[in-house]
Order: structure tokens, then sequence, then C-alpha cells
């Protein structure tokens, strides 16, 4: 399962990579990352459906996460890929917006790695 | 001199009722003369005697030889008649002489008086001018030392409003600095989290690998342990890193809210433009959340470090890049079909040495700055933003900091909806 993580955070690649470094052994998960929205699109035009699972910070200078997730929802609809939304402000206003341009779900940082393994799984299956 | 003057109206009435008499009778003329002689006389003698007519003795001088040769000839009349009628014409040639002698002498000293009186006028004139500008001199002195004490009153009322307005100078200061933390406020907050995620994550990997790297030991899989270790030796680099970020953003806020030390240190100004950068944008985010803006950095690296007060150029640079983002986020709701909000920062080093200077260059493209207030940009209280939202100090603080804390320049160029760009110029040395 590939799954493409956006974060304008370069460290987050190697947290995830030992985060999950027994599924990645396994080759339950394979990781893909972008530092930012427009990085994000090019790599689904570049490689389309193949990530089945978007996880995408919101706070990202340039193109935010709200706007990759409208352009992911319009473009690439067939089949539509699972979008889970991150960010630091847990408000209200961020997860209405994100629910309502179709997020699939809606995580707060910082992550807790077990509840987001559970829901990896739980969505991919 | 009442008294005189009574006893000299009894003369008067005698001498007229003597010439009355002189002028009736025939026979006693001889006794009248001697009275009229025994009158003036008198009248002489107490004229030279009494100081109370001192000023009528020329009368005395003027009279003298009239009654002299008066009475000698009619003392000679008395003696002997035939010699008196003799020589009776040659008396009379003396006593005219005597008489216009005592006239001459009336004149000249009449003529005298008037001058002495005109003199004494004159004296008396000028004492009282001198009286006069006595007066105005302690007049004037009364005035000036009136004035005197006004004008110190009011350089001490002036002293007093200046130190007033030095201290209102540095509460606005003091106030401006922190209302631009407040502003800072959740950008800071982002920009500790982030990193303190990355400690906390972290730390929670090593924690697993180090279990996993004992169970690999136990196995006897050293090769794959000595790889886990190398892994948890990267963590530990992350962990210091991040940690050291969270460290310095947290020292820098404080020292922005701190008076300012006015030490020149040798600082990273690269690292300084883009930590405000990423703070601003954090802090305008997360008051707006619809808002977002592209922001690039082009960095000079052979700019090293420069002596500046990191704490005021700090500043600087994050109200420029604040005015930055407040400039594209107006133009934002402006709804311009493919407009893209975009902030950069660029440094550059420039000219030979030793002259050489750096450039700070925060440009934006957002609605600009319009002409007609471009020259009042820098001037305190001067604000764009609705009342409330700026205090108007942000600009004409940054160009005291620049032109007067470090001799550099501070310029704006702009195209009125176009953008606008604010050139900061410090001098290296």
């Amino acid at each position: 399962m590939k799954i493409l993580v956006v974060d304008d955070e370069r460290d987050i690649e190697v947290l995830f990579e030992q985060r999950f470094r027994r599924e990645i052994k396994t080759g339950e998960i394979d990781f893909a990352f972008a530092y930012s929205g427009e990085q994000a699109l090019q790599y689904l035009n570049q490689h389309v459906h193949e990530a089945v699972l978007i996880l995408s910070d919101i706070n990202m200078p340039g193109m935010s996460g709200l706007e990759l997730l409208r352009h992911i929802k319009q473009k690439f609809s067939h089949p539509p890929p699972v979008v889970m939304m991150i960010t630091a402000y847990g408000d209200a206003e961020n997860y209405s917006q994100a629910m309502r341009l179709g997020a699939d779900d809606f995580l707060t940082k910082p992550l807790d790695f077990t509840v987001l393994k559970e829901k990896l799984k739980e969505k991919v299956q | 001199m009442p008294e005189w003057n009574s006893k000299l109206q009894w003369l008067l009435y005698i001498s007229i009722g003597l010439l009355v008499a002189q002028a009736v009778t025939d026979n006693a003329r001889i006794v009248l003369h001697w009275a009229g002689m025994a009158i003036l006389g008198w009248l002489l003698y107490t004229i030279s005697t009494n100081e109370k007519f001192k000023e009528a003795r020329f009368l005395v001088t003027a009279i003298v030889p009239y009654l002299g040769v008066a009475f000698i000839s009619e003392t000679i009349r008395l003696i002997n008649v035939d010699f008196y009628n003799k020589w009776h014409g040659w008396s009379d040639t003396l006593q005219t002489f005597a008489f216009i002698w005592g006239v001459g002498t009336w004149i000249v000293t009449r003529k005298q008086r008037k001058e002495l009186i005109k003199a004494r006028q004159k004296a008396i004139e000028e004492e009282q001018n001198n009286k006069v500008i006595s007066a105005m001199k302690a007049q004037l002195e009364v005035q000036v030392a009136e004035r005197t004490a006004e004008l110190t009153k009011q350089k001490e009322e002036l002293e007093n409003a200046l130190d007033e307005l030095k201290a209102t100078q540095a509460q606005l200061i003091q106030s401006e600095k922190m209302a631009s933390l407040g502003e800072l406020t959740a950008g800071i907050a982002h920009e500790i989290q982030n990193p303190l995620n990355f400690v906390n994550n972290f730390s929670e990997v090593n924690k697993e690998l180090i279990t996993e790297m004992k169970h690999e030991i136990d196995s006897g899989n050293l090769s794959e342990a000595k790889n886990i270790a190398r892994d948890i030796q990267d963590n530990e680099e992350k962990i210091t890193f991040h940690g050291k970020r969270a460290d310095a953003i947290v020292k820098s806020m404080l020292q922005h809210s701190r008076t300012s030390s006015g030490k020149k240190e040798p600082t990273d100004i690269n690292a300084l433009a883009d930590e405000y950068l990423r703070l601003a944008f954090h802090g305008l985010r997360a008051k707006d959340k619809s808002f977002n803006a592209k922001f690039e950095t082009d960095f000079d690296d052979r700019i090293g470090q420069i002596n500046i007060v990191q704490q005021d150029i700090g500043r600087v640079l994050l109200n420029l890049i604040n005015n930055a983002f407040y400039s594209v986020s107006e133009k934002l709701r402006k709804d311009i079909p493919g407009y893209e909000p975009t902030i950069t920062v660029t440094t550059k080093k420039t000219g030979d040495q030793p002259n050489t200077r750096v450039e700070i260059r925060v440009a934006d493209n957002g609605n600009g700055v319009p002409k007609k207030v471009l020259d009042k940009i820098f001037q305190p209280f001067f604000t764009t933003k609705p009342t409330g939202l700026g205090t108007g100090l942000g600009l004409s603080l940054s160009y005291d900091i620049i032109t007067r804390g470090h001799g550099g320049e501070l310029k704006v160029e702009t195209k009125d909806g176009e953008g606008a760009e604010f050139i900061i110029i410090l001098p290296t040395q």
C-alpha cells in the first residue's frame, strides 16, 4: 500500500520511516513524501493511482493542505484516494472545512502513531 | 515772611507819605531828605545783615553810592549852605552817576539772576530726568526679573514636558513591541509546537529502537543491532536539533520583548530573516486560518555574520514582513482571479572591501503603497490600517533603528496596486 505524506517539515520523512520500520520492512506499507502541496500534485500526476492514501498537513506555505485536498477530490476521483488531514491547530473551522472538502479523516498534531497505524489499517481494508 | 511783609508795607506807606510831603511842602525839605536817607540806610543795613534777604543784596551795591553821595551832599548843605550852593551842580552830577550805576548794577544782576535761574532750572530738570531714568531703570529691572522668572518657569515646564514625552515615547516603543509580540504569539506557538513534536516523536522512536536493538543483540544479530544503533544516534541528533530550534525561538521571543541592550553582536542575518519570516507567517495564519501565501527566500551565503543589534534588526524585519503579509492579505480579499500572494525575502552582499554592505529586501505583490502617502509612511503615527489595528509606529521605529542605530538606509520601491519592496542597506563595518 502506497501512502503519500505531505508536510513542509522534512524530518517527517525520517520519523515516518522509523515509526513504520516494521511495516516498511515487511512491505506492508510503502511511503512517498512531498514537501508542499504543489509537489504532492506533481507526484500524483506522475504516479496516477499509485498512492491509495494521502496524509497531508494543512499548514504549509504556498498551497495549503485544504487546497490540495480540493484538487485531489476534483482531479483524482476514479477511484478517489483516501485523504487524511493533519493540523497543528485542532480548531473547528479547519475541521469543518476539511470535512466539507471531502476529507476522510482529521488528525491533530502531535500525531499519536499507534492511533494512526490503526486508522491506516482500517481505511485500507 | 509775614512779619517782614507788614514791616515793609509800613515802610512803603512811610515812603509814600514822605514823597507826598515833599511834593506838598517846601519848608521841611531837609528833614524829609534825612528821613528818606535814614529809611533807605536802614533798609540797606537790614538787607545786608539779614540772611533772609540774601538774594536782594545786589541792591546794597546798587544803592550805596547814591546814598553816600546824597548823605555827603546833605551833610555839606547842613554845615555850609553856601559851599553847598556853590558846588551843588557837582553833587547833582555825582548823584546822576550813582543813579546810573545803580540801574546798571540792577540790570547786570537781573541778567545774572536770570541765567542763574535758568541754570538752576536746568539742574532741576536734569535731576528730574535722572529721577525718571532711575525709576524707569528700577521698573525695567523688575520687568526683567519677572520675565526671567517666567522664562525659567517655561523652561522648567518644557523640560518636564520633554521628560514626559520621552517616557511616553519609551512606553509607546514598548507597547509597539508588545503589540508585534502579540501578533507573533500564535506563530511562536506553532513554531515551538513543531520541533517539540519531533523531540517527543523521536524520543519515543528511540525507546522502541532500543528495545529492538536489545532483541537483536540477544538473538546474535549484531550487524542489525549496529544499524539500529546508528539510527538511534541519528535520531538523537534530530532531537538535539529540534530542541535547539525550539530553544532559539523562545530566546528570540524573550529578546524581542526585552528593552534593547543596544549592543551590536555578530549575527547571521539570513537565519534571523528566515526565523522572522516563519514567525510572521504562522502568526498571521493563526489569526486568519483561510489565509495563505507563498514565501520565498534567496539568501546570499557569502554574507556570513555582521555586527548588528540583533533584537532591533529582528524587529525591523518582523515589521516589514508583517506589513508585507498584511498587504497581500488585503489584496487577496479583492478576489482577483489567478492572484497568488507572494512574499520574497532576499539578502545580498554588495560593494567592494572595505565598503561592503548587506542588502535585505522584503518584497510583496500586494497592494503597494499609494503615491500620496509614500512620503508619510516613515512618519510616526502614520498608518493606513483601520483604527486599533496599527500603532503607526512600526515603520518609523524601523527607520530609526536602521538609520540612526546602524548607519544604514531604509528605502521603499513600490508600484501602486502591484506590490512594494522595502530595502534595508546595512554597512558591514
